[in-house]
C-alpha cells in the first residue's frame, strides 16, 4: 500500500469581512519533507497555517492529517494528533524561565497539566533541559523569558513546538526580525534537527536565502491562492512568479 | 389597562435616567477602556449637591432650576480634575489597578457626602411648577416625571449630535471604535480622553441634578446606580451611547413590571439574569461590536516583580510558632480578630490564584465566601447536620457553585469577564437577601456557633488556624504545580498555550472551582466566627475587599494574600478608632498603591530583596 500524503488540504476558504484571505488552496505534502510556502505581503501565508492548526475555522474545505479530518478541531487537539508550530509574532511564556517555558510544554503533552499536587521544579527537567541543548539555550535555561534576545526567543519558540516530538511542524517566519547570518544559521539548526527525528516541515519565510537553503519544494501563494509549487529551480523560473517578485527572486 | 400604561410610562422616566447615566459610563469606557466604577459617585454627588444649591441658592423659583444645571457642571469639574490627576496614570495598567483606583474614589466621594450632607436620608425640594400630577386615563401620573420623558429623548438627540455631527464627536466614535487610529492621526489623545471624562461625569451628574425631586437621597445610591448602569451598559454594548439607551429602556421598563408581576424572590435577581444571559450569548451587548484580538486588554496582568523570593522555611516556622502562642496572650478581642484575618487571607489567598496566578480578573469572588458562610449555616440550620460536617461540606457547596457560574465565565475574558463574575454574584446576593424563607432574607441567620467543644474563642482560633494553614498550603502548591504553571502559561499567552495543547478554558474553569472551594472554607471560618451570616457576605463592596487585599500584598507574591489580609483588617482597627472616615483613609491608601507600589508590600520587599542579594553578589 502507498502510503497517501502526511498532511492533504483541500479547497480551503478564509475571508475577513470583504478580503478573501485565502480563496481555495488545496496542497499535499508527503512525510518527511520540507515545503517553504513564500508569497508577497497580504498573500495569505499565515491565514492559510492558522487554517491548518486550528486558530481560525475554515468558511470551506477540509484539511486532512494522515487521512483523518482535522479541520473543525480546536488547536490543542490538532496539537494532540502530532501538529506543532510557531508564530511569526513571537509568542512565548513572558513570566516563566525558558526553562519552564518547555516544561509546560512537555507536562501538558503528557498529559500532566491538570496535575495539582506535585511540584513542577524537577518534572520533565531532564527531557527540557534536553530540546533547549538541541537549539543551543541550555547556557541560558534558568533566565527570565523575558530577558532573553530576539534570536533566543526565536530558538526558545522552536524548542517548545518540539516539545510533542511531532510528526509536522509548521513555522511561520521562523527567521524573521533576525540578523542575515544568524538566520542562516537558526534555519540550519531546524533543519537538522527535523532531518534528524524524520519530521516534516511547511514554513513561511520572506528571506529568499533562507527559503533556497533550507526547502526542497516551494509553493508561492498570491492574493490567497497557490500560483506555482514545485522544486527551487522550477519555481525561480516560474513566469507569473517572477512577475510578483518583479524580478526580485535572487 | 390604564395600570399598564401608567406603569409602562413609569418605566420609560426610570429609563431616562438610567440612559444619562449609562451612556456617560460607555463613552468613557468606549475611549479609555476603563470600567469607572467612580460613575455612580458623580451621580450621588450631584444629587446632594443640587439638592443643597437648590435651597441655598436667592433666585426664588428659578434657583430649583439653576441648581439642576449648576451643579452637574461642578461635578464634571471634579471629574475633570480626577482624570487628569490620577486616571491619566494607570491607562496602561492592568485593568484591576484602573478598577481599584476609581473605587478609591468612590470611597472618598462616599465619606465626602457623608461628611457634608450627614448619614440621614433627605429629600430633594419639589421642582416649581412640575410639582404636580396630571390624570392619565383616570390614574394620577407625577407632571414632573412627564417633563422627563420629554427631556430624556431630547438629550439623547442631543447626544446623538454631538457625536455624529462633531468634529470631537467623531473623533469619539473613531477612537471607540479603534484606538491605535485616533493617535496616528496627530490628535491630542490625552486631551480627548479628559474630554470625554468630563462630558460622562456631566452625563451622570445631570442624571443625579434631575434624580433630586423624585427620589430620596441616601448615602448608597452611589453603589446601587452604578451597579444598575452596569447592567445597561453590558446589554446595549460596552461604547454604545445608543446600546445604553437600549438597555436603559429594557431595564426600566422590566423593572417597572417586575414589581408588579414577578414573586419577590425574583425581582432583584431579573435584570441580572438578563444581564448574564446577554453575556453569555452576545458578550460584546446588542449594540456593542465584538472586540478585536488587539483590542482585547484582558491579558494585562502579565508582569511579574522581583526574584521569586521563597521565605526561607525559619521565616514560616516562626510565624507559625507565634501564631500558636499568640491567642494564650491576647485579649479574647484580638483572638477573634485573628480569627477574622485567617478567614480573609483564605478568601484573598484563593482570588489571588485566579487573578494573579490565572490573569482572571474577577469582580464577585464575594459570591463564594459568602456561599460557603451561607452553606455552612443553612446545612446546619436547615439540613440539621452537625457543625464539623457543615464546616466541612460548607467549601463543597461554594465550588460547586463556582463550578457552575465559571463555566459561563470562562468562555470570556477581560472586562467581559469581570462583568459576568459580577453578574452572577449580584444573582446569588439578591437570592440570598430576598428569599426569606430560606435563607433569611436580610436578617440573615442567626445563631451559626461551632460546636460546644469548639466554641471557645482559643479553640475555635486554632480550628481557624489549622483551616488557614491548610489551605493556605494547598493554594500554594498548587500555584507550583504543572497546573499551576500551566494557568500562568495560559495567562501570559493563551494562543501559544492552546497551542501546546492547553485547553485553556478548561484549565481556567479548574481554577474557578479550586478558588471557590478555598474561599467557601474562608467563609465558613468567617460563619461560625461571627455567630451569623447576612446577604453582605455576597455583596460588591465585599468583592472588592477581597481584591484590595490581595492588591496590598501583591498580586503576584505568594505571601501576598495573608499579609494584606492581616494589614488590611489592622488598619481597619486601628483607623476605625481615630476616625469614622475609615472608607475615605482606605480610598487614599489604594490611591497611593496603585500610583506609588503598584506591586504591593510583599511584591515591594522581594524587590528590594532580589536588589540586595544581586548587590551583593
Ligand atoms: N484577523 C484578521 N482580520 C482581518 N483581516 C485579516 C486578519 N488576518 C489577516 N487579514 C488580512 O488577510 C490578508 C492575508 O493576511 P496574512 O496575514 O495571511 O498574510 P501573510 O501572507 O501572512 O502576510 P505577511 O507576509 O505580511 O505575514 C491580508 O490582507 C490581511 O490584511
Ligand atoms: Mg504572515
Amino acid at each position: 500500500m502507498v502510503e497517501g500524503p502526511l498532511l492533504e488540504v483541500r479547497d480551503v476558504w478564509k475571508a475577513f469581512g470583504g478580503v478573501q484571505a485565502v480563496a481555495g488552496v488545496s496542497l499535499r505534502l508527503p512525510r518527511g519533507e520540507v515545503r517553504a510556502l513564500i508569497g508577497p505581503n497580504g498573500a495569505g501565508k499565515t491565514t492559510l497555517l492558522n487554517l491548518l492548526t486550528g486558530q481560525l475555522a475554515c468558511d470551506g474545505g477540509v484539511v486532512l492529517f494522515k487521512g483523518d479530518r482535522i479541520s473543525g478541531l480546536p488547536p490543542e487537539r490538532i496539537w494532540r494528533r502530532g501538529i506543532s508550530r510557531t508564530f511569526q509574532i513571537t509568542a512565548t511564556f513572558a513570566s516563566l524561565t525558558v526553562l519552564e517555558n518547555v516544561q509546560v510544554a512537555i507536562l501538558s503533552h503528557q498529559g500532566r497539566s491538570r496535575d495539582l499536587l506535585s511540584r513542577t521544579g524537577r518534572l520533565a527537567r531532564e527531557a527540557a533541559l534536553d530540546f533547549l541543548k538541541r537549539v543551543g539555550l541550555q547556557d541560558q535555561a534558568e533566565k527570565m523569558c523575558a530577558t532573553l534576545s530576539f534570536g533566543d526567543l526565536k530558538r526558545l519558540e522552536l524548542a517548545i513546538a518540539l516539545a510533542n516530538e511531532p510528526e509536522l511542524l509548521v513555522l511561520d517566519e521562523p527567521t524573521a526580525g533576525m540578523a542575515p547570518q544568524e538566520r542562516l544559521d537558526l534555519m540550519a539548526l531546524a533543519v537538522q534537527i527535523v532531518r534528524d527525528r524524520a519530521v516534516t516541515v511547511l514554513f513561511t519565510e520572506h528571506d529568499m536565502d533562507v527559503v533556497f537553503a533550507a526547502a526542497e519544494r516551494i509553493m508561492v501563494m498570491h492574493q490567497g491562492r497557490v500560483i506555482a509549487e514545485g522544486t527551487p529551480q522550477s519555481v525561480r523560473e516560474d513566469p507569473q512568479v517572477q512577475a510578483i517578485y518583479l524580478g526580485g527572486l535572487c | 389597562m390604564a395600570l399598564f400604561i401608567v406603569q409602562l410610562l413609569t418605566g420609560l422616566a426610570n429609563a431616562m435616567f438610567l440612559f444619562l447615566v449609562a451612556s456617560g459610563l460607555s463613552l468613557i469606557f468606549g475611549v479609555t477602556r476603563i470600567v469607572n466604577f467612580a460613575h455612580g459617585s458623580f451621580y450621588m454627588l450631584a444629587a446632594y449637591l443640587a439638592s443643597s444649591l437648590a435651597a441655598a441658592l436667592p433666585l426664588g423659583p428659578a434657583s430649583f432650576y439653576a441648581a439642576v444645571v449648576l451643579a452637574p457642571l461642578g461635578v464634571a469639574l471634579l471629574g475633570g480634575l480626577i482624570e487628569v490627576c490620577l486616571l491619566r496614570r494607570i491607562y496602561r495598567a492592568p485593568e484591576l489597578y484602573q478598577v481599584l483606583l476609581t473605587f478609591a474614589v468612590v470611597l472618598v466621594i462616599g465619606d465626602a457626602v457623608k461628611f457634608f450632607w450627614g448619614t440621614e436620608n433627605r429629600t430633594g425640594p419639589s421642582p416649581p411648577g412640575l410639582s404636580g400630577s396630571v390624570p392619565i386615563l383616570g390614574q394620577l401620573f407625577p407632571t414632573y416625571d412627564l417633563a422627563i420623558l420629554l427631556l430624556g429623548p431630547l438629550l439623547a438627540l442631543g447626544l446623538w449630535w454631538v457625536l455624529h455631527r462633531t468634529r470631537w464627536g467623531i473623533l469619539i466614535r473613531a477612537a471607540t471604535s479603534d484606538r491605535e487610529m485616533v493617535g496616528a492621526l496627530g490628535v491630542n489623545q490625552a486631551w480627548l480622553f479628559t474630554g470625554v471624562f468630563v462630558l460622562g461625569t456631566w452625563l451622570a451628574g445631570l442624571a443625579g441634578a434631575l434624580q433630586m425631586p423624585r427620589v430620596a437621597l441616601t448615602t448608597v445610591m452611589d453603589s446601587t446606580v452604578i451597579v444598575e448602569t452596569f447592567v445597561v451598559v453590558v446589554i446595549g454594548g460596552m461604547g454604545s451611547a445608543f446600546g445604553a439607551l437600549l438597555g436603559a429602556v429594557l431595564i426600566g421598563v422590566l423593572q417597572a413590571f417586575g414589581i408588579l408581576w414577578l414573586p419577590r424572590e425574583f425581582q432583584l435577581a431579573i435584570i441580572f439574569i438578563l444581564m448574564a444571559a446577554v453575556l453569555i450569548l452576545r458578550p460584546w451587548g446588542l449594540l456593542g461590536r465584538p472586540e478585536t484580538e488587539s483590542g482585547t486588554a484582558g491579558e494585562a496582568l502579565r508582569r511579574e516583580v522581583g526574584g521569586r523570593l521563597r521565605p526561607p522555611r525559619w521565616v514560616w516556622a516562626g510565624i507559625l510558632l507565634a501564631l500558636m502562642v499568640l491567642p494564650s496572650l491576647l485579649p479574647t478581642f484580638y483572638v477573634w480578630v485573628l480569627v477574622e484575618i485567617l478567614a480573609f487571607a483564605l478568601f484573598a489567598g484563593s482570588l489571588q490564584l485566579l487573578v494573579g496566578t490565572g490573569g482572571m480578573l474577577s469582580f464577585g469572588h464575594a459570591a463564594y465566601f459568602g456561599l460557603g458562610a451561607y452553606g455552612a449555616a443553612l446545612l446546619m440550620k436547615q439540613a440539621a447536620l452537625p457543625m464539623p460536617v457543615a464546616f466541612l461540606l460548607a467549601p463543597l457547596v461554594a465550588a460547586a457553585a463556582a463550578l457552575f457560574f465559571g463555566a459561563f465565565c470562562v468562555r470570556l475574558s477581560g472586562v467581559y469577564f469581570a462583568m459576568l463574575t459580577l453578574a452572577f454574584a449580584q444573582i446569588a446576593f439578591a437570592v440570598v437577601h430576598q428569599w426569606y424563607d430560606f435563607t433569611g432574607g436580610d436578617n440573615g441567620i442567626l445563631g451559626v456557633w461551632p460546636a460546644a467543644s469548639l466554641a471557645a474563642p482559643v479553640r475555635y482560633y486554632y480550628l481557624a488556624l489549622l483551616a488557614a494553614v491548610c489551605g493556605l498550603s494547598a493554594l500554594w502548591r498548587v500555584t507550583g504545580s504543572p497546573f499551576g504553571y500551566t494557568l500562568r502559561a495560559a495567562r501570559d499567552h493563551p494562543r501559544r498555550c492552546q497551542a501546546v495543547g492547553v485547553n485553556v478554558r478548561s484549565h481556567r474553569l479548574l481554577a474557578f472551582g479550586v478558588a471557590g472551594f478555598f474561599a467557601g472554607l474562608g467563609g465558613a471560618v468567617f460563619a461560625f466566627a461571627k455567630g451569623s451570616v447576612f446577604p453582605d457576605y455576597l455583596s460588591m463592596p465585599m468583592s472588592v475587599q477581597s481584591l484590595v487585599m490581595v492588591l496590598l500584598g501583591g498580586i503576584h507574591a505568594l505571601a501576598g494574600a495573608p499579609v494584606g489580609a492581616a494589614v488590611y483588617k489592622l488598619l481597619d482597627i486601628v483607623i476605625t478608632k481615630y476616625t469614622g472616615y475609615w472608607q475615605a483613609v482606605l480610598g487614599g491608601i489604594l490611591v497611593f498603591l496603585v500610583v506609588a507600589f503598584p506591586h504591593g508590600l510583599v511584591g515591594f520587599v522581594q524587590a528590594r530583596w532580589a536588589r540586595m542579594r544581586a548587590s551583593l553578589g
